[in-house]
């Protein structure tokens, strides 16, 4: 089986991102219970007749996997995979709500057409003119790690050379109110730096777009060695250990191995327990950092716990502003992402210097 | 029918996302389709929905709309004579 690396990462967040010549040293402070994406002049990368009919999530993949490609210096790729748990909301809301209150009537295509879940996907595949597989992953939480483990296979088994995978999320109105009465949503406006003190339900919602072109070729510019992508719809919160040392000894590892451990802690007082057991056990004495009091919490916000993981590696540096303990990691080299959202939905990504 | 054709370019623009022209910048002998404001099939399927919509004009041939949606000064020339609400 050939070997899998990151050759390229772009993320559009609620943090000055999308120039990746910077590594969050320049923080965006919020004191809300959603946030949206820090936005790239748009107009600068997508035409506007292509423009104009495209809502804000589409947008974000578009120009994210344009970053990507461009990094990652080709023209095109073999496959393009995409995750998204919500798909395009915004669309699907104008397209539902026109339902309601025209009574079925008059109803226009454009929304109707933008509101599918590939259609990011089918918009960077228009873009490019790619004709290559073309697939969308809708599972919750792990619905980019399941578009990033199909890149995987296909680059192991030498099916593809070069693939663009991205997760993508963004922000709808209405969504957003439904989120808040079930307190998916933190009741009060918190800051990035009490997030995870603030001991209330919910998270703080966010929107965002992260993409990476994977390879079996390895560049003198890659990032990192994609070494493992595990998901689990159900996992108890006593087994998750069991879990990580299971995928570390299929790699060869053991807990003691890895240089950071990347936690998808939101502060919801509920299941931020799943990250504190492996805080206080199996990892504390293990580097560990965590982003989502930067970015907030969406269905793929686990790409930029990934986007977080490969920089690392990459430039051996870790920003202040996401370390979650003291201790320190002189050669970050291995790295495991671990996220959980509301107790579902596991995902762990392990990530070696290559 | 100044008012109309006014109204007609108001729409055209909010509907169908044309963020970056104005009133102003539509001429009612414009063409709309083509080398004009550049409108694409889609489009065309958006303004029948208005005419409906708004005006109580229902196409029985699609194709129509090739000649209705010629320039803002057709439509509003069209729907003036045509217009149940």
């Amino acid at each position: 089986m050939k070997k899998v690396y990151i050759n390229s990462i772009a993320s559009i967040s609620p943090q000055k991102t999308f120039e990746n010549a910077s590594f969050l040293d320049d923080i965006i402070e919020y004191n809300e219970t959603v946030i949206s994406a820090f936005d790239p002049n748009y107009k600068e990368h997508i035409p506007p007749a292509a423009a104009r009919r495209m809502a804000k999530g589409i947008k974000m993949g578009v120009v994210a996997s344009k970053l990507a490609m461009k990094e990652a210096g080709i023209g095109t790729v073999d496959a393009i995979i995409t995750g998204t748990g919500m798909g395009c909301m915004i669309d699907s809301e104008k397209f539902v709500s026109a339902i309601i209150d025209n009574n079925e009537q008059y109803l226009t295509p454009t929304s109707f057409i933008q509101s599918t879940h590939n259609t990011v996907a089918g918009q960077i595949a228009l873009g490019m003119e790619c004709k290559a597989y073309n697939f969308t992953y809708v599972h919750a939480a792990i619905s980019f790690e399941s578009a990033l483990l199909d890149a995987k296979m296909q680059l192991e088994n030498d099916e593809a050379n070069n693939i663009l995978v991205g997760g993508v999320e963004e922000l709808g109105a209405h969504t957003t109110d439904v989120h808040r009465v079930i307190n998916h949503i933190k009741p009060e406006a918190v800051t990035i730096s009490e997030v995870l003190n603030s001991n209330t339900e919910g998270a703080v919602f966010s929107e965002g777009a992260n993409f990476f072109v994977v390879s079996n070729d390895r560049k003198e510019s890659s990032y990192a060695e994609l070494l493992a992508v595990e998901t689990y719809n159900t996992l108890e919160k006593d087994k998750v250990s069991e879990a990580i040392k299971s995928v570390l000894k299929e790699n060869n590892l053991k807990p003691e191995d890895l240089d950071v451990v990347v936690l998808g802690n939101n502060g919801d007082v509920e299941f931020d327990g799943y990250y504190n057991q492996l805080s206080k056990n199996i990892f504390k004495n293990t580097k560990q950092v965590y982003y989502k009091h930067l970015v907030g919490e969406n269905n793929t916000v686990s790409a930029f716990g990934v986007w977080l993981a490969s920089k690392i590696i990459k430039t051996q540096q870790i920003p202040a502003m996401v370390n979650l303990n003291d201790i320190e990691a002189t050669e970050p080299n291995i790295i495991l992402c671990y996220n959980q959202y509301r107790g579902e939905n596991h995902s762990l990504v392990l990530l070696k210097k290559c | 029918m100044s008012e109309l054709k006014e109204e007609l370019k108001a729409k055209i623009i909010e509907q169908l996302n044309l963020e970056d022209v104005s009133v102003e910048e539509i001429a009612d002998d414009d063409a709309l389709f083509g080398d004009g404001l550049g409108l694409d099939s889609i489009d065309a399927l958006e303004l029948i929905v208005m005419l409906d919509k708004d005006y109580g004009i229902r196409l029985s041939d699609p194709k129509e709309g090739r000649k209705i949606f010629e320039s803002v000064q057709v439509m509003a020339d069209y729907i003036d004579a045509n217009r149940t609400k």
